[in-house]
């Protein structure tokens, strides 16, 4: 049985050098002194790579501008990325290697709340701090009614934006009636949906119809002819812009002319480029910043220069994650996660690329807000929205 | 039978060796956590090639559910030990339970189906229960079940390994296991010797649905988290890479295949731009020089150099 | 529960809906039909599941992207641009991945299928990386209403292109020689081979139409949803294979009944139960079928013999 013998032959070896490998991997990469590691856990592949990959692009270029200006404290900030798949486990395999192989000082990412909440764990086993750059979800930070100690953020969360969506659709659209159509695949999407509703209804408003789609879906036409027939006020998407652009087309096609509202993941030139500027009319979205807004013109053109597009709300989170972890490593003066940590928590008034952040006790950023219209194109700030203290 | 049962205790001391020394190494913390965390999945993996092999290789029924009755194993088990802190035992036992259950009751009607015909029946199945699990808000729908306690342990995971392989080697060499062999060999023939055809096919379904949910537990124990993202056909594709690239029909292909796909994924990680390039291209370039696997329809236990070690003196019959 | 409410009240306005769901799930369905096509093809000669075809098809979008928005051509040169293109892609596929192991298990093949599909995701995602692209408007508001049921520039496109498609491809299978020898090589490659057909060529020749028309399909889509990114196959693509077998894999107008049957369907459970469900109904309805009729709906159960 000569194929045997070479089939064992080729398995023994193959297996030989693999576990010589992975001992060798293990033992590896040593810390060192003039730099400081930073892990970067994104979605580099699979189903929500273009989010994770968007976050990357801005924090790589929050980075490169810190090490350009002399780093921090004269160490040089390395980014070590890993790739999570889109997927929990993986996110926890990801953040595992960056943690126990490359002795990362803190991790950023990745974009998705689930994975992210995944990813909480390991990190605080190992007593590593997590900066989350798109992770709206309250349980993100808190569980059970506690904070997690090593988690982080660096944008607000969707109870505010919910809110603050539900008051513009009832005292400045007037609106009495709204149905509501969420992604299903996220907890972005769904938990904003209740929020809104919520609020809405306290407001003295009705929910007509609530429908769901999935990520990823292509054709909503089947469930927009049904809402149609609601003949609602206002309808609330919170979902990201690859669908938002489809659904606002594809309403405006089949006739549907009432405002449409939306949250931060509207924003992105995508929207305007799937939807087309003249089915964008009369649409409205809560996000982070306005690109006309002069604080933010330097991260808006230095993003610019670097990619050459214009960047989307991952990618201005991303570079905002970057800011306040170079910040943070600063004040710690130290490379040691765990004074990282105690820094990151006494994050106070720090400018980063879309307004001023202050970490408030369950880490969350106290940052402002502001709502967008979609006009001929183009997006006119018609709210701006400052936390309550 | 003497000759199995020989062959069985070497295997077996093997394994406790074996499991002594990863267990040190793990205690002495040589191996970082990033590779104790893999060699998890590279033991769970291992269960899921196996059990999938059982239907595919040795039944030759070509079933794309996998990924499906891991994720019932995993929702049982997480909901057990999460909500109603159940031992984990129970659990991972409860969770095989019902993915076997949900196999033998699906199986009955779709194992009719042939070839191709059975494999997207089965694949569509996968797929009907992750969408199910997804509208079930009780285990948090699509965002995923969260705060599962952390139970997977390295001992956990390779002595359920070693019950499954050594179960599915039994079954294999028992009477059932031989009637199984016949069906994938020529179906019509093994009918027309009196071998009830329907009765295997949903024997070996409903153990290799049930190991798959056992599978399932371990998997979901070892993180905070599980989403039903976890669980599509993509995932099934990953097991069939591993029993077809371990060879089909063999076990020891099958431990083979989950280790080198799982060590590849894990090693390229330094990579992420190219992971998944070299993942492809290497898989295609296996098949060209080992269409059959990388074992074939070898046994370990067959080989020549195995036999030059234990059994000096015998000459290997081949 | 909304079903039976909808059949109590059986007014104008659920047949309007039941009309335009009807008009969206035909659209869709086409598309299905066109990248079924080629998997059923493909199949019916080398009884290979082409995993692959999916990203195929996405890669046949990219090229109309790239040929309307850098070489700023309109839609038929694109389409007609991304078809040879993408055709020659397939058959240099197979000449690749798939001739070598002519003679293996299929299922290596079949591994390999998902190998190649891999390896046309990623380095396409490494190329273009993985944000969706857009194309531009194109018909920008042609609309067509008939009796409150819309339908739109980029609806009656995609219908009439793949009416012209089927034409061109039922005259090719049933009337040339090619389409002679296509026919003789999925009955019986060897016979065929025997009977002087080169059946390495035909193989060829079936790879680069199935790849066209999978090419056809991805900048259809384009258009019609305005956005492709590198991963945009996947689902299509198993969904084209649930319709070519729904409709008997082998059976060309078995695909085309298959990918309309689950384009329907689809646009029918979206609008009336719950777009969550879509892809489960979907699923569901394939293995009612097979279970009345194991070979799908055009399929001969042929009794295997001894």
């Amino acid at each position: 049985m000569n194929f045997g013998k070479k089939g064992l032959k080729l398995a023994s070896v193959l297996m030989g050098t693999m576990l010589m490998g992975g001992v060798l991997a293990g033992c590896g990469s040593q810390a060192d002194s003039n730099e400081i590691k930073v892990g970067a856990n994104f979605e580099m592949t699979g189903n929500v790579a273009n989010y994770g990959a968007a976050t990357l692009d801005g924090l790589k270029l929050a980075i490169d501008e810190i090490n350009d200006a002399g780093g921090v404290d004269g160490k040089k900030i390395t980014l070590v990325t890993a790739d999570n798949k889109s997927e929990a486990s993986e996110a926890v395999n990801a953040a595992t290697k960056l943690i126990s192989d490359d002795k990362v000082s803190v991790l950023v990412g990745p974009a998705v709340t689930a994975n992210v909440i995944a990813e909480s764990q390991v990190a605080t086993d190992n007593k590593v701090p997590i900066i989350a750059p798109d992770a709206t979800s309250p349980d993100v930070t808190v569980e059970n009614g506690k904070v997690k100690p090593f988690v982080f953020r660096s944008c607000f969360i969707d109870p505010q934006q919910g809110t603050v969506m539900a008051k513009f659709a009832s005292e400045n659209l007037k609106a009495k009636t709204a149905v509501i159509y969420v992604d299903n695949s996220t907890d972005y999407s769904k938990s904003l949906g209740k929020v809104f509703k919520e609020k809405f209804e306290a407001a003295g408003g009705k929910v007509l119809m609530e429908e769901a789609f999935l990520a990823k879906d292509q054709d909503f036409k089947a469930t927009l002819t049904k809402l149609k027939t609601a003949n609602a006020d206002v309808i609330f998407v919170p979902a990201y812009y690859e669908e938002v652009g489809k659904i606002v087309k594809q309403a405006r096609e089949l006739g549907i002319t009432a405002p449409i509202l939306g949250t931060d993941g509207w924003d992105d030139s995508k929207v305007t480029d799937i939807a087309g500027a003249e089915a964008l009319n009369n649409t409205y979205f809560s996000t982070h910043y306005s690109d006309k807004d002069e604080s933010v013109k330097p991260f808006v053109e230095a993003f610019q220069k670097k990619y050459g597009h214009m960047p989307n709300v991952f990618a201005a989170l991303g570079y905002d994650a970057g800011k306040m972890l170079a910040d943070a490593i600063k004040r710690a003066g130290s490379a040691d996660p765990e004074k990282i940590q105690k820094a990151l928590e006494e994050t106070k008034d720090l400018k980063v690329g879309t307004g001023t952040i202050t970490m408030d006790k369950n880490h969350n950023p106290i940052k402002q807000a502001v709502i967008l219209q979609n006009k001929d194109g183009d997006r006119v700030m018609v709210a701006k929205i400052m936390p309550e203290e | 039978m003497k000759y199995l049962r020989k062959n069985d205790c070497i295997m077996l001391a093997f394994s406790v060796v074996l499991f002594a020394v990863l267990q040190v190494l793990i205690t002495e913390r040589v191996l970082s956590s990033f590779w104790q965390l893999n060699l998890l999945i590279i033991g769970i993996n291992i269960i899921l090639a196996a059990s999938l092999n059982l239907i595919n290789g040795y039944t030759g029924q070509f079933s794309l559910g996998h990924a499906g009755f891991m994720a019932v194993g995993a929702y049982v088990g997480v909901v057990l030990t999460a909500n109603f802190h159940m031992p984990f035992a129970v659990a991972l036992i409860a969770g095989g339970i019902a993915a076997g259950f949900l196999g033998f009751l699906v199986g009955i009607p779709t194992l009719r189906l042939r070839g191709d015909y059975l494999a997207i029946a089965t694949l569509g199945l996968g797929e009907i229960i992750r969408i199910v699990i997804m509208n079930i808000q009780y285990v948090g729908g699509a965002a995923g079940f969260k705060g599962i306690p952390h139970h997977t342990t390295f001992a956990w995971v390779f002595f359920i390994m070693l019950f499954t392989l050594f179960f599915i080697k039994n079954f294999v060499n028992s009477n059932h296991g031989r009637a199984c062999l016949a069906i994938r060999e020529n179906e019509i023939a093994a009918e027309s010797m009196g071998v009830n055809t329907t009765k295997y096919k949903v024997m070996a379904f409903t153990i290799g649905a049930a190991f798959a949910g056992v599978a399932g537990g371990l998997f979901a124990h070892c993180f905070y988290l599980i989403s039903p993202a976890s669980f599509t056909f993509m995932q099934t594709f990953n097991y069939l890479i591993m029993v077809v690239m371990g060879g089909l029909g063999s076990i020891t292909g099958s431990i083979a295949g989950a280790f080198v796909v799982t060590f590849i994924s894990a090693a390229l990680a330094s990579w992420p731009e190219f992971r998944m390039i070299i993942y492809a291209i290497a898989l295609i370039l296996l098949m060209f020089y080992r269409p059959q696997g990388l074992f074939g329809y070898m046994e370990i236990t067959n080989m020549g150099i195995f036999r030059r070690i234990f059994k000096k003196g015998e000459t290997p019959h081949e | 529960m909304r079903p039976l409410t909808i059949w109590k009240e059986l007014s104008m306005e659920v047949w309007h809906q039941v009309l335009q769901q009807l008009i969206n799930g035909i659209s869709l369905g086409s598309i299905y039909a066109l990248i079924a096509l080629g998997y059923t093809m493909i199949y019916g000669i080398i009884k290979l599941i082409n995993f692959a075809h999916g990203d195929i098809y996405m890669v046949g979008a990219y090229i109309g992207f790239f040929a309307i928005t850098q070489a700023h051509l309109s839609v038929v040169p694109a389409l007609l641009i991304s078809l040879v293109v993408t055709g020659f892609l397939g058959m240099l596929v197979e000449r690749l991945a798939y001739k070598p192991l002519r003679h293996a298990p299929r299922i290596s093949v079949l591994i390999t299928a998902i190998g190649v599909s891999f390896f046309l995701e990623y380095t396409t995602m490494y190329f273009v990386s993985p944000t969706p692209r857009t194309f531009p408007a194109m018909f920008g508001d042609v609309a067509v209403t008939v009796g409150g049921i819309v339908i739109n520039g980029q609806q009656m496109l995609i219908l009439g292109i793949t009416a012209v498609l089927m034409v061109i491809l039922t005259y090719i299978v049933q009337k040339t020689k090619t389409g002679k020898a296509m026919r003789a090589a999925s009955f019986d490659t060897e016979t065929a081979e025997l009977m002087g057909i080169n059946s390495d060529r035909i193989i060829s020749i079936t790879f680069g139409i199935g790849s066209a028309l999978a090419a056809v399909a991805g900048v259809l889509v384009g258009i019609y949803y305005n956005s492709i990114d590198p991963l945009m196959g996947i689902m299509p693509g198993l969904k084209a294979f649930v319709a070519a077998v729904l409709g008997g894999i082998g059976i060309l107008p078995g695909a085309v009944v298959g990918g309309l049957i689950l384009g329907v369907v689809e646009a029918l459970v979206s609008g009336f139960i719950s777009s969550t469900f879509r892809d489960a109904a979907a699923f569901a309805i394939l293995i009612l079928v097979l279970l009345v009729r194991p070979a799908g709906i055009f399929g001969k159960n042929t009794k295997e013999k001894v």
